[in-house]
């Protein structure tokens, strides 16, 4: 087993008076292997403290680039990497914090072909991703590898953790068999996160990695932890493993990856393509090519009204009629003329198009990547959210 | 529970009360309520008056064939549902608790 040099053993002196974890823990901890799967809002606090702890080696997979709507939660970067490649920034970030470790970068998307492949080295797989099919992705893989998984997820004010591991307990897919239908469930994107929450939720995961690698303590395996933040409350459930599970069940299904997105519902369906094609688009600079030409037409936004309170359309008339109310208020609602539907991102405004011409609508029109679109394209000043 | 009391009006029948907490994905069906108080002895009973105050919720919960859909869990206070002896089935003592454990991916 490696030792420790003299900065080091500096650096984890708090570790090292530490009787649970000593000199043994740490050493076992700069012997260990972490994959953290997304660079996110879970990522940087796991990123950051496992590097801190002195985990030996941190792959780090990511492919998204760094966005300012990311700074109000993902801490590992700069206002000055907005553009950058996330991994890039993020290793660059952890090796400055600690020059004593490994950060192996990893910037590709996790996919069926390459996720054994890129996991199989490491220790300890950690989930912060953003979405249902790496999720399930992730367990999948895991459970084939024989693998803990570092459960993490969060949205708005809720966040829950746990530790999946097939081999002493359930996995992932033993709790949440099947996804939600897509839609149901928004995202951080569509619904919202309090910035410090996956600061919380993330802080906690880094925890349970950091006792599997030292061995220590009760792992969260079994148990799945739930916390409202609103409410400060954490309940506490147990688990239990599903002997019918489709991956670690008694005959498992899953004897390989899948295609996750189609597993999610992802993959649109021949009637969601014909009722996409259905529906009308307008681009923002082609909608402020009509209202400059004079040409008449109305405005309906169908967000929330918190959001028509950060931005909207009306100075060029647009009126609130929350997605919610749509079919109720239908009558408030032209129904000859050119009338554009408009939201964040124009999924929303589809979905109204689409309710509204069951009701007999034929003259809406959606508008082509929402609002934000529109400040993109059109008005830089009113800036994307 | 006879067949002459599940006939009786609820009101009139001396049910355990019991308090269902709700995911953030279902409260579009439930007027934003994030837990409501129904009555039953049993986990099926306490959710079939949950549905019968909030009729939206029934298609998210159940399938069109009446089950509980694969990616609704429901937990009887620390214990997932489907992992006890009698599921669904499972009794009710005053002062439990039901909660939808909410399915979310956001990182």
């Amino acid at each position: 087993m490696a030792e420790l040099n003299a900065a080091e053993i500096q650096r984890y002196s708090r570790h090292l008076v530490l009787p649970e974890v000593a000199l043994e823990g740490q050493l076992a901890l700069k012997a260990g292997s972490v994959a953290i799967v997304g660079s996110g809002g879970l990522g940087s606090p796991l990123g950051m403290y496992l590097a801190a702890a002195g985990v030996g080696t941190i792959g780090l997979i990511d492919f998204d680039v760094v966005d300012a709507s990311n700074l109000q939660r993902q801490v590992l970067y700069a206002t000055s990497d907005v553009g950058r490649c996330k991994v890039t920034a993020a290793a660059e970030r952890l090796r400055a914090l600690n020059p004593h470790i490994t950060v192996n970068e990893h910037n590709v998307r996790l996919t069926s072909d390459n996720a054994l492949d890129i996991l199989a080295p490491y220790d300890v797989v950690v989930d912060g991703t953003d979405n249902f099919p790496t999720r399930y992705l992730v367990n999948d893989a895991c459970v084939l590898l024989g693998k803990p998984y570092v459960y993490g997820s969060i949205l708005r004010f809720e966040g829950q953790v746990s530790v999946f591991d097939s081999r002493i307990g359930p996995c992932y897919r033993c709790l949440f068999r099947e996804p939600p239908p897509p839609g149901l469930v928004p995202s951080c994107a569509e619904g919202g996160v309090l910035g410090v929450l996956p600061g919380i939720i993330g802080s906690m995961q880094a925890l349970e990695t950091i006792k599997l690698l030292i061995g220590r303590g009760d792992v969260m395996v079994s148990r799945l932890a739930l916390f409202d933040a609103l409410r400060f409350k954490w309940r506490e459930l147990t688990l239990k493993k599903n002997s019918e599970c489709a991956a670690c069940g008694t005959h498992p299904t899953i004897t390989h990856l899948i295609d996750y997105d189609d597993f999610c519902g992802m993959k649109g369906t021949d009637m969601a393509d014909d009722a996409q094609a259905g529906v009308r688009e307008v681009t923002a600079a082609e909608l402020k090519g009509k209202i400059d030409a004079g040409q008449p037409l109305v405005l309906i936004d169908v967000r929330e009204e918190y959001e028509w309170d950060i931005s909207n359309l009306s100075k060029f008339g647009a009126k609130l009629i929350p997605l919610g109310d749509v079919l109720e208020r239908s009558a408030e609602i032209a129904k000859s003329g050119e009338v554009v539907v408009y939201c964040r991102s124009g999924k929303r405004s589809e979905s109204a198009i689409r309710h509204l011409q069951a009701q007999g609508f034929n003259n809406l029109i959606n508008l082509k990547g929402g609002i934000n679109g529109w400040a993109s394209d059109v008005d830089p000043a009113m800036g994307t959210y | 529970m006879t067949n002459h009391a599940a006939r009786t009006p609820r009101q009139d029948v001396a049910r355990t009360a019991v308090t269902v907490l709700l995911p953030l994905a279902l409260r579009d069906y439930t007027d934003g309520a994030d837990t409501a108080e129904v009555a039953g002895d049993t986990v099926a009973a306490a959710l079939t008056d949950l549905v019968r105050t909030y009729p939206e919720l029934r298609r998210h919960l159940y399938s069109d064939a009446g089950h509980l859909r694969g990616y609704v869990n429901v937990f009887l206070n620390s214990d997932e549902v489907r992992g006890l002896d009698r599921g669904m089935d499972s009794p009710i003592t005053p002062g439990d608790t039901l909660m939808i454990v909410p399915s979310i991916a956001g990182g």
